[in-house]
């Protein structure tokens, strides 16, 4: 497989590092229900066909966390993203006040 | 030596003028340069090449391929042996040894043939049938016996002497396959200026075009293969890759082959490999891989003289090799007649065509009267006559009359497979095709295009025009000019194959797969027991799982699974191929990465003066690092660790800290960013101070510790163990980008950028003080325990000095760039020497940090939690940080789970052992009953007793407690006091000076 990195081009996947599923938030760990959030957020992964957002590390290119979207079955990527711009935007819709 | 007795005086392909000598089971033969040992073997009348896997049948060759399941040889001596070779793709060269296999004691007189006397109960499945009980017995008895009685080749029992190497390759487009498709696939799409490669799989180019000769603009077709090559190797931007067998197909436009480079020669030339393994990376691909033909299944179909009749066209066009004098052709579609002229042609004896379908082919009826030869329309051949040599056949005629003919060579021809495995590996599922009875490639791997007969065209007009339909249309589809299509002229040939896929009235072992002595009768056998799905049939009959993956059976068996099962060929099935296409050889898939080579070696700055200081090293991850350094006059490396620990204790030593991970973290907010991710508070941290850190994973385990030092008010330097150097630094990358992504911190590893020494002992300040330039100030009320700072040492050279110690001791770290690591340790030995300074290893580090009660990798296992290991004082109350949460978890917070404490053996003179569980005194060393055990255990010569760190449940608890230590794997037993885990200089009095 070979992901197109933003930054460095299409590479090899033995440059990079699996980091989990791109579709689970880190919850917040003062909330009441933190406990079995954190459970969730730690253990409970779906398995389901199709597109995934996935986490992957550039750990031999330039080190940039990035948000791929694969198909699980065909392993087509569809979409590559700089996950640190991903997270902003995850962070910005979850402020109080946001429209979305 | 013999006379080539079966060599044609004409034709083929060979250099006549380059005779090779070479052997076979220690005789003898000649051939030619441009032979393979196939050909040359049949051009020596050697009919018989082998013996069976199951049941130890004589064998001669049935293709010219790399489908080949029978000729399987062992090919040199010695180490460079290699079994299971086809000796249809072994290019001869002068003194290429090669002996038969399977054979004991000599491939003519085959004690083991009895197996096939004792066919009957060596049907399908019988290993799982007959060996079922007593189990006991299978390792011991069974399994050797079968194994005796059916292996294939001896694999070398040395060290492969061979090198092999691996490369990567980029291309616009890919062409799989040399024949005619695949040929003008390359010229049409090398023509618009795109990058192309074309691998193929033999020596020489051509394929079945140069096999069948067939005219190509209107003369033979080499000399049209000729001209493309060529025209190809003269372009810049196309690599020709002959020998390259493309064997994977992988996402993204990633393929697998295999380049055999050296393999045609005795000898790899110097600084060659033997095999280089390819990973091509390519836009569009053009599958191009042409057909095998299918062997028909009637009774005594393996006898040595039976071939394919495309393999007999081979050997007559490439090699000027006739396989037999008297022929008999066996077919069921068009291409006997082919066969037919081409025999006649060479002079050969056609005795009969034996063609399946009824009613005459206007083709074959030609060939036949041309050739001058009986025809037997509607008949089939349901025997072979002849011992390891075919001698005759028995032929049921349409009429129902059964007919001996006598003949030295049957050729068969079931019709053709595409061979379409390629277009299968990410999943591609073949379709069937009615027209031509066979499956054909259903969907393609995404930028795969199919050419010729791999796509099921068989003629040659069509393998030529598809090519340069495919080539033109790659290039066209990536934005390269090109012209329209272009292909020289040629014709097609009739086909009008009407299946025929068992011969019923066969009374004799019909075999389907070859290779792993798979016959009709079993298939049948698998059908009545209910093993009829394609899979069971498989791994019940073993059929397709030969190294050939069942090339010139999977098709026929299904086919007669499907009839055995009243189910169409689609219904039945289809088995999927798995890369690799053919066999790859170990050896290649590891390339270089072997012996010392097989990971990178990593060397501290130090290593040089360590080396020639007589330093014993070991393996820490990729490091080489220092374990201690002998005198001569001490006996053994304990009487060396020990003077070490003493001078540590008692003067200084010096030692080699590089290793340790580094990181360098800046921005406004890396004090909260550090706090996030480790479990102390660090945000507190004045600058020029430093302080332990504990990481751990977001489930609450421990994963890694070091220390933190605040160097400025938006900078921090971090240090990691060795061994999770890399781990901890990505972890840090990955919290940074994707857990915070907003706030303001920057990371860089720093491990190599950085050489840094433990100075340790109560002379560790006088040495220092000679080091670090006089301006600045190193005094304990300067330069405190936990201390940090930028200095200048041996007059302005930058680096910094931590005032940190694992030994206990008062004890310091000096960093200096990398580079000015190697001057740093001559100038600490130099100038220590009027304290008794001496270096101090891996081992003597560990010895101290034991006799501390410090925490190592034994304690942090990846199953431990702070509280475990005694810093549960540590956790921060009110902030968030990775492991907050889950570490609280009841399970992971219950005070019964085991936690560190010490240990000593009440025998002083037991030597304990890491490893060992502890139960209590009087109870039984049961698992019920295990309470813990010892993580690490070293002599102390401080302490002078040997002292050991464990894990106990609630260990804290039961100082002065007396347990046993149970040690199964070395047969031990010894009663341990419970101690605190701090040996020496509990109040930390030392650390402080
Ligand atoms: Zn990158």
């Amino acid at each position: 497989m070979r992901i197109q990195c933003p930054c460095c081009g299409e590479r090899s996947l033995d440059e990079f590092t699996y980091y989990g599923d791109a579709s689970v938030t880190r919850p917040n760990a003062f909330a009441p229900t933190a406990m079995s959030d954190y459970h969730a957020y730690v253990y409970q992964r779906d398995n389901r066909d199709g597109d995934h957002r996935e986490l992957w590390y550039h750990a031999a290119g330039c080190h940039a966390c990035l948000v791929v979207t694969r198909n699980v079955r065909s392993h087509i990527i569809s979409d590559v993203r700089i996950a640190r711009e991903v997270a902003r935007e995850r962070d910005a819709a979850a402020l109080p006040g946001s429209t979305s | 030596m013999r006379r080539q007795s079966n060599r044609l005086g004409e034709g083929g392909i060979i250099d006549r003028s380059k005779p090779v000598t070479f052997t076979f089971d220690g005789a003898p033969y000649q051939g030619y340069q441009g032979d393979t040992l196939a050909s040359a073997l049949l051009a020596n009348g050697v009919t018989l090449v082998g013996r069976s896997f199951k049941y130890h049948r004589p064998r001669g060759v049935l293709s010219a391929g790399s489908e080949e399941p029978n000729a399987l040889v062992e090919l040199r001596s010695e180490n460079y042996r290699e079994a299971n070779t086809k000796a249809t793709m072994v290019e001869l060269f002068d003194g290429l040894s090669a002996s038969s296999q399977n054979r004991w004691p000599s491939l003519r007189l085959d004690f083991m043939s009895i197996n096939s006397l004792l066919s009957p109960i060596f049907v399908a499945g019988f290993y799982y049938k007959t060996f079922m009980w007593p189990a006991a017995l299978w390792e011991k008895l069974y399994e050797p016996a079968i194994r005796r009685a059916a292996g294939l080749g001896r694999a070398a029992q040395g060290e492969d002497p061979d090198h092999y190497e691996k490369a990567t390759a980029h291309c616009d487009v890919l062409v799989v396959g040399g024949g005619a498709a695949g040929l003008n696939a390359a010229l049409n799409a090398a023509r618009s200026g795109a990058r192309v490669i074309l691998a193929d799989e033999n020596a020489q180019l051509g394929g079945r075009a140069l096999d069948d000769g067939l005219p190509i603009d209107g003369a033979p077709p080499v000399q049209w293969i000729d001209s493309v090559r060529e025209q190809l190797e003269r372009e810049p931007n196309v690599v020709v890759m002959r020998r390259t067998t493309v064997f994977g197909v992988y996402d993204t436009g990633t393929y697998g082959a295999l380049e055999r480079v050296s393999d045609h020669l005795a000898q790899a030339k110097h600084g060659f490999p033997r095999q280089r393994l390819w990973r091509i990376i390519a836009k569009r691909t053009i599958l191009a891989t042409g057909a095998t033909e299918r062997p028909i299944v009637f009774g005594g179909n393996d006898r040595p003289g039976v071939m394919l009749a495309s393999a007999f066209r081979t050997y007559l066009n490439r090699y000027g090799v006739a396989p037999g004098r008297r022929i008999v052709v066996f077919t069921n579609n068009d291409s006997g007649a082919l066969t037919a002229a081409e025999a006649a042609l060479a002079g050969l004896e056609v005795v009969a065509i034996v063609d399946s379908r009824r009613g005459l082919s206007a083709e074959i009826s030609k060939a036949a009267s041309t050739a001058g030869t009986r025809m037997i329309s509607g008949g089939v051949v349901i025997d072979t006559v002849g011992k390891a040599k075919l001698s005759g056949v028995v032929i049921r005629t349409g009429e129902g009359e059964d007919v001996r003919l006598s003949c030295d060579c049957l050729v068969m021809s079931g019709g053709w497979n595409p061979n379409l495995q390629l277009t299968t590996h990410l999943g591609g599922k073949p379709t069937w095709n009615d027209a031509i009875a066979a499956f054909v490639p259903g969907t393609h791997p995404p930028g795969m295009s199919v050419a010729g007969a791999a796509g099921g065209s068989f003629g040659l007009k069509d393998a030529l025009d598809e090519g340069a339909k495919a080539g033109s249309e790659a290039v066209a589809s990536l934005g390269w000019k090109v012209a329209g299509p272009a292909s020289p002229r040629a014709d097609n040939q009739p086909y009008g194959i009407r299946p025929l896929w068992l011969v019923e009235a066969s009374k004799s072992k019909a075999l389907v797969d070859f290779q792993n002595d798979v016959t009709a009768a079993d298939i049948a056998l698998a059908a009545r027991e209910g093993f009829q799905s394609v899979e069971h049939l498989k791994r019940y009959t073993t059929l397709g799982m030969a190294t050939d993956q069942g090339r010139t059976s999977n098709v026929n068996a299904l086919a007669i699974m499907a009839k055995a099962t009243d189910r169409s060929i689609p219904e039945t099935g289809m088995t999927v191929a798995r890369p690799p296409y053919s066999p790859v050889a170990i050896g290649a898939l590891a390339g270089h990465h072997r012996g010392k080579s097989f990971k990178a070696v990593r060397r501290p700055p130090s290593y040089a003066w360590a080396k020639a200081n007589g330093g014993v090293f070991v393996e820490t991850g990729l490091w080489l690092r220092p374990a201690y350094f002998p005198k001569s006059d001490e006996r053994d490396w304990f009487e060396t660790v020990c003077r070490e620990v003493k001078t540590v204790r008692s003067a200084v030593g010096v030692c080699d800290v590089s290793t340790l991970g580094k990181v360098d973290v800046q921005g406004k907010d890396a004090g909260e960013f550090l706090d996030k991710i480790y479990m102390n508070g660090l945000k507190t941290l004045p600058i020029g101070k430093a302080r332990y850190g504990g990481m751990l994973r977001e489930d609450g385990i421990f994963m890694d510790d070091g220390t933190i030092a605040r160097l400025g008010e938006h900078h921090y330097f971090v240090t990691t163990t060795t061994a999770n150097a890399v781990k901890a630094f990505q972890h840090m990358e990955f919290c940074a980008q994707w857990l915070w992504p907003s706030l303001d911190v920057q990371l860089i590893s720093a491990t190599e950028q950085w050489a840094q020494y433990a100075v340790a002992g109560p002379k560790s300040r006088d040495l220092l003080r000679k080091i670090i330039d006089p301006e600045f100030d190193i005094s304990d009320e300067a330069f405190p325990y936990l201390q940090v700072g930028k200095i200048t040492v041996c007059g302005g050279i930058k680096g910094r000095l931590f005032r940190l110690s694992f030994s206990g001791e008062r004890a310091y770290e000096i960093a200096v760039p990398a580079r000015y690591g190697d001057a740093l340790m001559r100038a600490l030995m130099d100038a220590g020497q009027e304290f008794g300074v001496c270096p101090y290893g891996a081992e003597a580090l560990a010895v101290m940090r034991i006799e501390k009660g410090h925490i190592s990798g034994p304690e942090l296992n990846g199953n431990t939690t702070p509280r475990d290991v005694g810093l549960g004082d540590m956790i921060a109350k009110k902030k968030d940080f990775i492991g907050r949460v889950l570490g609280e978890r009841p399970g992971i917070i219950d005070p019964d789970r085991p936690s560190l404490i010490g240990f000593r053996p009440v025998d002083k003179n037991m030597r304990m052992r890491s490893g060992a569980h502890i139960v209590p005194l009087s109870a039984p060393a049961t698992a019920a009953n295990d309470q813990g055990y010892l993580t690490s255990v070293a002599y102390s010569p401080t302490v002078g007793d040997w002292i050991a760190l464990g894990l106990l449940k609630r260990g804290p608890e039961r100082i002065g407690e007396k347990v046993r230590a149970v040690d199964p794997v070395r047969n031990e037993e010894y009663v341990v006091e419970v101690v605190n885990p701090c040996f020496v200089d509990p109040e930390g009095e030392k650390l402080r000076g």
